[in-house]
């Protein structure tokens, strides 16, 4: 049978050596590797010696080696990006120039601006709009047709541009006097008229207020920028009140509180941080959502 | 039983180092019945391989018309009749199951039919062989300008031959890159250096792979680099035929004189002459007679070599032959040969590779050329609108899969009274909004549904979207639900 040396055994049936290495009286064959192989292994430790120097590897206290090309990955992506601009130039320009309602009839532009404003919006309106422009409370949805500066593509691009009471020379203004603070109305008329704004769009009244007063107190106080049919009016920023949109709510306590301490929230001014066609885009993107005039 | 008899240099010295350096290996020419197949097949597959590219074929104006072509700025694939998009990856997949259980099915045939004959491993290596032996003579020539070392004759051999290999691998990796580009085009810019870089880059990886594997890796990719002879260990059976030394009959190993002489004594003598010609021969350097093995890619050269020395001799052809240890025992309890093909294993490959190629051969022929799919918007599900009525948007995917532009008409069947609304499209033919999708293209579209302002809604109400080709009548359809907030 096996002969025992100090290496192992020797193995009749393969005629090799094994290693001596035994698990649960199993032997391994001493089988060597080929050199190549662990010439290769040892080239690609040299090439790991390549990597340190030739790209940014070790951490120093304030910096790190930068490597001999000075290689960043940050940089790459500036390069890209600036490929990816310079594929889009032509389209962005045509963009930027084109009337928006050509865009929106021209399936390649409309594309175009759609991708584009759709990716602009993620990153600058999402944050009160919602990724789907869905709005939340006192953020409008941009889906709906209920607009407070108007809908069509040019109110909408105006909008964007200067924002609304953003402090820009343009922006559009007017706001909800916060009737009940400064005294014009005191509780009971605010509770009536409140009643009166719900009954406009068919809501319920609470029982015992007079509707008839909150109709008259809503002529003298609020006619003056929502209408005299209470319709709105998009060039102050006043909401229709007799549709079945809110931007605050339409119980009787939001109402109030809406009229005792007013409203002004603000939509920011885009024209010094984005391009005009980057703002056309995004124009053409939220006509688009579906509820653009 | 008679074991094979082992040669000395197998043994390892136990003192040995832990590398050992790559045995050269200076296969001898044959020729025979098995080199005859190789020889074809190498013809075919290279073939094949180097001239596909320039193939035509006729897809109609502004369509690419090279029989196969992989576009992947369009992302396209195109074989023959056939144009597939990139979301009918799964007949890649089919075929690569198809080709498994076929290699499989080799497998349990004809033991490493892959390895030995189709292999591109093997095949270049052949060529490869076939050139060094036009310039440096055969194996005892090889061997001897080896050992004489380098003078003025052998160097201009060595130049000319690594030229030529390199001339191969160069035209290898440049047929490569031929299947990603219009063929006849990328070749003059390719000499004209108008090609683009990567076009470069490839050939330059795939020329130095295949002069390093063919010229000097050889043998060593099959023993230590690739999966496939520890696969097929695992998926031979005893019934599959593979390149076997028929030790019942080869031995006791006797040289010609001795078996003479033994004859005449009335001994008994086996077959095998001992005159190594089945080692000479082998591309892996191998001898069969140890058994099956590893590192035998089954090549069938050794089946030639020993015929031609039979035949010589006078002795019945086939000591080595396709074969298995079934027979051999058979044969040695005096028992007639049986070889089984039909086994339940071959079976079931056949049964496979038919269902699934005549799954895939189906979907193929009966998939649609216009496809519609419909995405529910997320955010937000569903919108209010001032007077009350709901909107539902979708984003809608319409794929014309064929290669001329054609008119849809887009019905929805939705809850009862709603209006459709498509983002940017007017047309409308009486209520159906219709739109042009350009050939060979997908046309992305925003739908808008509104129900009237007064319906009563459920809170979830089927949707169906039919597109319908106004010229050929062509439909698809799909569904979704219109929801309410
Ligand atoms: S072992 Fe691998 S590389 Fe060698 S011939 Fe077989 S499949 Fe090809
Ligand atoms: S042993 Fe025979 S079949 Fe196997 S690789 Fe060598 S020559 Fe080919």
């Amino acid at each position: 049978m096996a002969e025992h040396d100090k290496h192992g055994t020797f193995d009749e049936v393969t005629g090799k050596h094994t290693t001596g290495h035994e698990w649960d009286g199993i032997e391994e064959l001493n089988t060597p590797l080929p050199r190549w192989w662990v010439l290769t292994f040892y080239a690609c430790i040299i090439w790991s010696f390549a990597y340190w120097a030739v790209y940014p590897a070790w951490p120093l206290v304030q910096s790190y080696t930068t490597g001999w090309f000075n290689y960043s990955s940050r940089a790459d992506v500036a390069v890209e990006l600036a490929k990816l601009e310079a594929i889009r130039g032509d389209k962005m320009a045509a963009l930027a120039t084109a009337p928006l309602a050509d865009i929106e009839k021209d399936p390649g532009m409309l594309a175009m601006a759609r991708a584009r404003g759709k990716a602009v919006f993620g990153d600058n309106c999402a944050a009160c709009h919602g990724t789907g422009a869905a709005g939340s409370k006192g953020f409008p949805n941009l889906n709906d047709d209920d607009w407070l500066w108007g809908g069509t593509l040019e109110q909408i691009e105006q909008t964007i541009k200067y924002g609304a009471r953003s402090g820009h020379a343009e922006a559009h203004e007017g706001q909800m006097l916060a009737f009940g603070q400064s005294g014009t109305l005191n509780k009971d008329e605010i509770v009536t008229v409140a009643n009166y704004v719900r009954s406009l769009s068919g809501l319920s009244t609470r029982p015992g207020v007079d509707v008839a007063a909150g109709g008259k107190i809503f002529a003298e106080n609020c006619t003056v920028c929502h209408g005299d049919e209470a319709k709105g009016n998009p060039d102050l920023g006043a909401p229709n009140l007799t549709d079945r949109i809110w931007l605050y709510g339409s119980d009787e306590a939001t109402i109030i509180e809406t009229v005792t301490n007013g409203r002004a929230g603000v939509m920011p001014a885009w024209i010094d941080r984005l391009d005009p066609g980057t703002i056309k885009a995004m124009a053409v993107y939220v006509h688009s959502l579906g509820g653009g005039k | 039983m008679n074991k094979p008899v082992l040669p000395k240099d197998l043994q390892t010295d136990p003192d040995g180092p832990l590398y050992v350096a790559q045995k050269k290996i200076y296969p001898q020419s044959v020729s025979g019945t098995f080199r005859r197949i190789k020889w074809y097949l190498m013809a075919i597959c290279l073939g094949i391989y180097y001239f596909l590219p320039f193939v035509r074929w006729n897809r109609g104006i502004g369509a690419p018309d090279q029989a196969v072509l992989i576009d992947l700025p369009n992302s396209r694939f195109y074989f023959f009749f056939i144009e597939l998009w990139p979301q009918e990856i799964y007949y890649f997949t089919g075929l690569l199951i198809v080709a498994a259980i076929t290699l499989f099915l080799m497998n349990s045939l004809g033991g490493r039919v892959w390895c030995g004959y189709l292999c591109p491993q093997t095949v270049w290596t052949d060529v490869f062989y076939a050139v060094e032996r036009l310039i440096e003579g055969d194996r005892r020539e090889r061997m001897k300008k080896a050992a004489e070392g380098l003078t003025l004759q052998r160097g201009a051999e060595l130049v000319l031959k690594h030229s030529i290999w390199i001339l191969i691998a160069w035209w290898t990796g440049g047929a490569w890159v031929l299947y990603f580009a219009d063929a006849p085009t990328l070749v003059k810019e390719l000499v004209t250096f108008q090609a683009p870089m990567i076009a470069y880059i490839w050939i330059g990886i795939l020329t130095s792979t295949t002069y390093l594997l063919a010229g000097f890796m050889r043998e060593q990719v099959c023993v230590y680099m690739c999966p496939w002879p520890r696969i097929q260990a695992a998926l031979t059976d005893e019934w599959a035929l593979n390149v076997t030394y028929k030790y019942d009959r080869g031995e006791q190993r006797t040289s010609l004189k001795k078996a003479e002489q033994a004859r005449a004594q009335g001994e008994k003598v086996g077959d095998c002459i001992d005159c190594n010609q089945c080692v000479a021969v082998c591309p892996t350097g191998i001898d069969i007679r140890d058994g099956s093995q590893l590192d035998c890619i089954q090549c069938g050269l050794c089946i030639d070599a020993c015929d031609t020395v039979m035949k010589k001799i006078g002795r019945e052809t086939r000591l080595i032959g396709y074969d298995n240890d079934i027979n051999i025992h058979r044969r040695m309890e005096g028992k007639p040969e049986v070889f089984r093909m039909v086994r339940p294993r071959t079976v079931v490959y056949s049964a496979l590779i038919v269902g699934v190629g005549a799954i895939m051969l189906y979907a193929l022929m009966t998939r649609s050329l216009l496809d519609v799919n419909v995405l529910h918007d997320r955010n937000p599900l569903a919108v209010r609108l001032s007077d009350g009525s709901v909107r539902n948007a979708y984003t809608m995917r319409l794929l014309n899969k064929r290669a001329f532009d054609r008119v849809v008409a887009i019905d929805v069947e939705g809850p009862a009274g709603a209006q459709v609304q498509v983002v940017g499209v007017d047309q409308i033919t009486p209520e159906r909004p219709t739109i042009v999708l350009g050939r060979d293209q997908t046309t992305e579209l925003r739908v808008l549904v509104t129900s009237s302002p007064d319906a009563q809604l459920a809170p979830s109400t089927p949707v169906k979207f039919h597109i319908t080709d106004i010229g050929l009548g062509e439909v698809a359809s799909t569904s979704d639900n219109f929801v309410t907030p």
